[in-house]
């Protein structure tokens, strides 16, 4: 075992006694108590506190007007302005998914589909919001620019089946999403 | 009626009247005044939210009341949690632990006068369950079996945690005692009586303890005795205090049960409402101790100032209940303690236990030891010649100094931590 | 170079210590080693853990040299001018003269006092533009492409491409998704014309239907007219494309490769005993790949093995021992099963029993039946012939993938002969119980209903509900080939293993096992057998030709305990190719 000799610092009288830097401590504690009461936390106007502390009322006040645009809620799925489903269930999610809440069945696309050149895409594509950590690994990893976490914060369900997103209702949250890359659209 | 069930049922109406509405219910409002005020201290909210669910009968808004509601339900859930016990511990022993910590907490409630008298249908009383002569000696002989109820917590649980906070709780508690009793040596000497509805009537009338500010009901300046025994009577209210927080298992003292190292200490095995007794024998210990602090120190229900007078004389009709204003007072001065307590718990880091064995038996034994002929010294002065007194006092600095010096020697040489 | 024999007078010099054993000196980055006379370049380097990439190399197929990218730098001592000394280093080596240009490595044979650069400024560009040219009019298809995950021109990309692509034109189409075959599909825009499918098809299956059309960049792979790419060996194309050109139509989207679990295991179609590995996801097999063993299939394997897996997890599997009840078979329990069996088969004489064992058995178990029979001192005992037509590589005609090992076990040369008797004692009446593992007895053992239903008291042990179970009064269902472990020995004598892919249904068992309890419920006698090692170390000490052998050192490889004299066909070719210089081997 190494042996470390440590330095204390040299202490005054005044301070050995120590009551003098508890009494400071009183004054510091009551006055963050004094400006938390008031509302005048530190930070409290960007937080949007509800005038105590910094702390917002839950399901009175909401904080999706302050939501930053970066904000990870629920991982959804999209389609773009084609109609197109642009997951092609490559299942990079799957696997990069930390919590494993993602599975996905592939499929192939029927020859008579418009979209039948793509030749694959998700049969079933279920996301546990329950395993999910909403680390947003899923949108990173997807070469298809087809999973995105939107900013839906509140999943709750009453049951374990109610709690797994499957395919429809992932694209039903997700929506159409314009102005992305198009690649598959150059084929002939 | 005859005499005796007269008396009987007014000392019932008082246990049940102090102990159960006045103090019990203080309980569970500590609790909450702790968690509001630890919440606002860190910028948060607190329990806000429990109340009359007024929507749940199609009502458009809810109670909430400050969420004063929320211990009531905190109790309400201790209450339905399954009791369980554990398969390892000895079972007499686990089950007898909680009811003795919870119940000396109360029966010290007995002593500690609220109020004083006051006069109803002829009947003249004290605002005191027990007024016996020998108060403070009667609280700290009740409120020391509490040790018993953690120590045999730590023990019938027969599971290391617990043990070693057992343990902790049995050498901190033991080691404060000895603080405890000494630093109010000097109180007791200066009011020369053990009665503490005495002791509170004196302060009333003399002023405070701590605030000698008015003689007989008038303000005047403190008399040179009255002056001259702050000093001692600080260095008691200080030990006090802090012994106080120490033998409530308050932080920064609350080795015995501290969360980061033993999980939760003495009651790791405890649930329900075995669980909820232990938490409220440790609110009731507080609230007992700041009563005992506010009535030794702070003029018990007295409103001080010469105001007392007046409030003990208010009457309407042949009642005179200004006693029950002082009750007011005396509650006022209690909740405010209390915070003060919920200060202290999140402002100063917990001690480590080293630390604490230090300061009880080599800082706070000494100084309560000498702050105790100290005081002898002060309220001696006026019966006898200024040479014995010079003496005395040069006699006290050679022993302070002589124990100061000891104490300085004895320390240990710069210490090499192993790492 | 001259002959230096005056100044070696005392010294002799590397080349011609090389000399004495058949080997030249090569320096490989800067380090001198020695090859055989005739190693090509590029397996010299592999073999020091130089790492040179390729497409279209393959060690059993010929080098045609067109896909550029194993390029390495390469040089030779200057041809010294007459009478002049070469230069040589302290160490007797002559001076190298670096090529300014690259060669590449794949069509190239080692030759003494060469140097071979594997990095460098120049091998590197040389790899970039490579790179480069071939992703040109590559598609973006990664997503949707199977070979994803085990693609040589993605990993070739991260590991010696650019990186960024400069080209800005429209990317040449072709043909996708492309029906070429019964099993196979062709996408050829992903295409990087390395054509070894061409050459696999014509120098090993001997099928030459593919070959490229078009010139320059519209070069494209086709099957010949009127032709399909139909051969049973077809899949194998898909395993040697090193990108998603080719793909099965079997595996074709079921699972990406990177979430496959790769169990090294033995196929048991035929008594070749292909080498394969079993490609899992949780407790299902996605596909099965061959396995390179040099002495058995070398890389190869036909498809109609490959493909016989999917029965595994099929509706007809059987997932509970069956008791008949009235007619009917109900769901019972292993205890019960087991004492039912016990109860029923002691009153019968032994000559009353039959037991019909299968060459589709592991040793461990066809030792264990041998033991069952022993215990139940019954006489009449055979395994079922399963007989097909041979081809002309790798499938033998006899289709148990164990004879060999039945015939070493059960001590018979022939183990099937006795089972034309079982069949007339039990049409006679003669046989009145009968015992059978893994044999469908109406389709494969020439039972009719008719006799079955002659049996008084019927045992069957299957894997999937087939006619002659119908009739079985308890029916115990047994493990699949890739759900248990244990060993067999091919028609050449080579002992292999069998390793776990996957786990049995909940409430089947092992088939050693079931033998095992079997045992121990006629007998009586506890069983020290605990686990397949417990079987296999048995085995070892009772018979010879697995003296000293536990399952663990039979190795990836399997050992030859036997010597057949069978001879594959496919290796006898591949040995002709290697001997006249066309393949590395």
């Amino acid at each position: 075992m190494a042996t470390i000799k440590l330095n204390r610092p040299k202490l005054d009288a005044g301070e050995k006694i120590y009551l003098g830097a508890i009494f400071k401590g009183f004054f510091l504690t009551l006055t963050h108590a004094i400006k938390s009461l008031r509302g005048k936390s530190a930070g409290a106007e960007g937080l949007a506190s509800s005038g105590l502390g910094v702390t917002m009322q839950f399901p009175e006040q909401r904080w999706d007007e302050h939501m930053p645009e970066y904000y990870r809620g629920a991982p959804t799925l999209v389609t773009d302005e084609q109609g197109r489903e642009r997951c092609v269930s490559c299942q990079l999610c799957e696997f990069i998914c930390p919590p494993k809440a993602i599975k996905i069945t592939p499929s192939e696309i029927p020859s008579d589909d418009p979209w039948a050149k793509v030749e694959k895409r998700p049969l079933e594509f279920d996301i546990d919001m329950i395993r999910c950590i909403y680390c947003g690994m899923c949108e990173e990893v997807c070469p298809e620019q087809a999973i995105y976490l939107r900013k839906d914060y509140l999943i709750t369900g009453t049951s374990r089946d109610q709690m797994v997103h499957n395919k429809k209702k992932l694209y039903e949250i997700g929506g159409v999403r314009v102005g992305l890359v198009n690649k598959w659209n150059e084929l002939k | 009626m005859p005499e005796i069930l007269i008396t009987l049922a007014i000392i019932i109406v008082k246990v049940i009247t102090f102990t159960f509405v006045v103090v019990l219910p203080l309980v569970p409002l500590s609790v909450y005044f702790e968690r509001r005020f630890s919440a606002i201290i860190q910028d948060r909210v607190g329990p806000n939210r429990v109340g009359i669910p007024f929507t749940l009968l199609g009502m458009k808004k809810d109670f909430h009341l400050f969420g004063l509601i929320q211990p009531i339900a905190d109790g309400l859930k201790l209450f339905l949690k399954e009791d369980f016990t554990p398969d390892h511990v000895r079972k007499a022993f686990y089950w007898l632990a909680p009811a003795l910590t919870v119940v000396p907490a109360l029966i010290t409630v007995c002593v500690i006068p609220f109020g004083p008298d006051v006069t109803l249908f002829g009947y003249t009383e004290k605002l005191v369950i027990a007024d016996i002569d020998v108060g403070p000696l009667f609280i700290f002989a009740i409120s020391s079996l509490t040790v018993y109820g953690i120590t045999i917590a730590g023990w019938a649980s027969n599971s290391k945690f617990p043990f070693i906070g057992g343990v902790r709780s049995t050498a901190q508690m033991i080691s404060y005692e000895i603080c405890l009793g000494l630093s109010i040596i000097p109180v007791l000497l200066y009011y020369g009586d053990l009665n503490l509805s005495n002791i509170v009537n004196e302060q009333a009338k003399n002023g405070w303890l701590l605030l000698p500010f008015w003689t007989d009901g008038k303000l005047s300046l403190p008399s040179a005795e009255a002056a001259l025994f702050l000093i001692p009577a600080i260095i008691a209210f200080l030990i006090f205090t802090i012994s106080i927080f120490a033998e409530t298992n308050r932080m920064p003292f609350d080795l015995p049960e501290c969360e980061t190292e033993l999980v939760g200490g003495y009651h790791t095995e405890y649930s329900s409402m075995k669980f909820a007794m232990f938490f409220m024998g440790e609110y009731a210990a507080m609230v007992i101790g700041s009563a005992l602090i506010i009535t030794l120190f702070l003029g018990g229900w007295s409103l001080g100032f010469g105001f007392d007078q007046a409030i003990a004389n208010f009457s309407i009709g042949d009642f005179q209940i200004g006693g029950f204003i002082h009750i007011g007072v005396f509650l006022a001065k209690l909740i405010a303690f209390i915070l003060f307590f919920i200060l202290v718990r999140w402002t100063v880091p917990r001690f480590r236990y080293d630390q604490l064995m230090k300061l009880g038996w080599v800082i706070f034994f000494e100084a309560a030891l000498i702050n105790v002929f100290l005081a002898a010294l002060i309220i001696a002065a006026p019966e006898f010649k200024t040479t014995i007194i010079a003496s005395g006092s040069v006699i006290l600095v050679a022993v302070t100094a002589a124990i100061i010096w000891v104490a300085k020697v004895s320390e240990p040489p710069a210490k090499i931590l192993r790492a | 170079m001259s002959d230096t024999a005056s100044s070696t007078a005392e010294l002799k010099l590397p080349k011609d210590l090389a000399a004495e054993k058949g080997m030249v000196n090569v320096q490989i980055d800067g380090v001198w080693y020695q090859f055989p006379k005739g190693t090509r370049m590029i397996e010299a380097c592999r073999s020091v853990k130089k790492d040179v990439p390729y497409y279209c190399y393959h060690p059993k197929l010929s080098v045609p040299g067109n896909c550029r990218m194993c390029m390495v730098q390469m040089g030779m001592p200057p041809r010294p001018a007459p009478g002049q000394e070469p230069v040589r280093d302290e160490n007797g080596y002559e001076i190298i003269g670096w090529m300014p240009r690259p060669a590449i490595s794949c069509a190239n044979t080692v030759a003494e006092n060469m140097g071979i650069r594997t990095t460098g400024d120049l091998v590197e560009k040389c790899r970039e533009g490579v790179m480069e040219f071939l992703l040109i009019n590559h598609p973006l298809d990664c997503p949707i492409c199977d070979q994803a995950g085990e693609c040589r021109l993605q990993e070739q990309s991260v590991g010696f491409g650019r990186g960024v692509s400069r080209f800005i034109d429209m990317k040449v189409k072709k043909p996708k998704n492309v029906d070429i075959g019964p099993r196979i599909r062709l996408d050829d825009e992903r295409c990087i014309m390395c054509s070894r499918c061409i050459r696999f098809m014509d120098e090993v299956a001997g099928d030459a239907v593919l070959g490229f059309t078009q010139r320059g960049t519209h070069t494209t792979l086709t099957v010949h007219p009127n032709r399909e790419l139909d051969s049973n060996y077809s899949l194998n194309t898909a395993d040697i494309c090193p990108v998603g050109a080719l793909t099965s139509n079997d595996f074709r989207f079921q699972m990406r490769v990177w979430f496959l679990k790769e169990t090294p295991s033995i196929d048991v179609n035929c008594g070749t005993g292909t080498n394969i590995v079993i490609h899992t996801r949780g407790n299902t097999i996605h596909r099965i790949t061959p396995r390179q063993n040099d002495a058995v299939n070398s890389n190869w394997m036909p498809d109609s093995h490959r493909l016989n897996f999917h029965y595994i997890d099929s509706e007809a599997r059987l997932t509970e021992p069956l008791a008949r009840e009235n007619a009917q078979h109900v769901g019972t329990t292993w205890t019960k099963a087991i004492e039912t069996f016990t109860a029923k088969i002691k009153k019968f004489a032994a000559d009353e029993i039959a037991i019909v064992g299968s060459a589709r058995m592991t040793n461990e178990e066809l030792f264990l039946l041998e033991e069952l029979r022993s215990v139940l001192s019954v006489k009449n005992f055979s395994l079922v012939a399963r007989n097909g037509e041979a081809d002309p590589l790798l499938i033998a005609a006899d289709r148990n993938p164990n004879t060999t090992g039945a015939k070493i076990v059960l001590k018979q040369d022939d183990p099937y002969h006795s089972l034309v008797s079982i069949r007339s004692g039990v049409q006679s009446g003669k046989i009145k119980a009968l015992i059978s593992f893994h044999e469908d007895l109406i389709t494969d053992a020439g039972f009719t209903a008719e006799d079955l239903s002659k049996i008084d008291f019927f045992v069957q042990s299957a894997l999937l509900a087939n006619p002659s179970a119908g009739f079985a009064d308890l029916v115990l269902p047994g493990a699949a080939f890739a759900e248990k472990r244990g060993s067999m020995v091919n028609l050449s004598g080579r002992l292999q293993r069998l390793n776990r892919a996957i786990e049995p249904p909940t409430n089947t068992r092992d088939d050693w096992e079931i033998l095992r309890d079997l045992i121990t419920a006629v007998s009586g006698e506890k069983s020290t057998l605990h686990s397949i090692e417990d079987v296999f170390k048995k085995i070892a000490s009772t018979i010879s030709a697995f003296d000293g052998l536990t399952l663990s050192k039979i190795g990836a490889q399997g050992v030859v305990i036997q010597e057949t004299g069978y001879k594959i066909a496919l290796l006898e070719n591949e040995r002709a190719r290697k001997a006249a210089g066309i393949i590395n081997g």
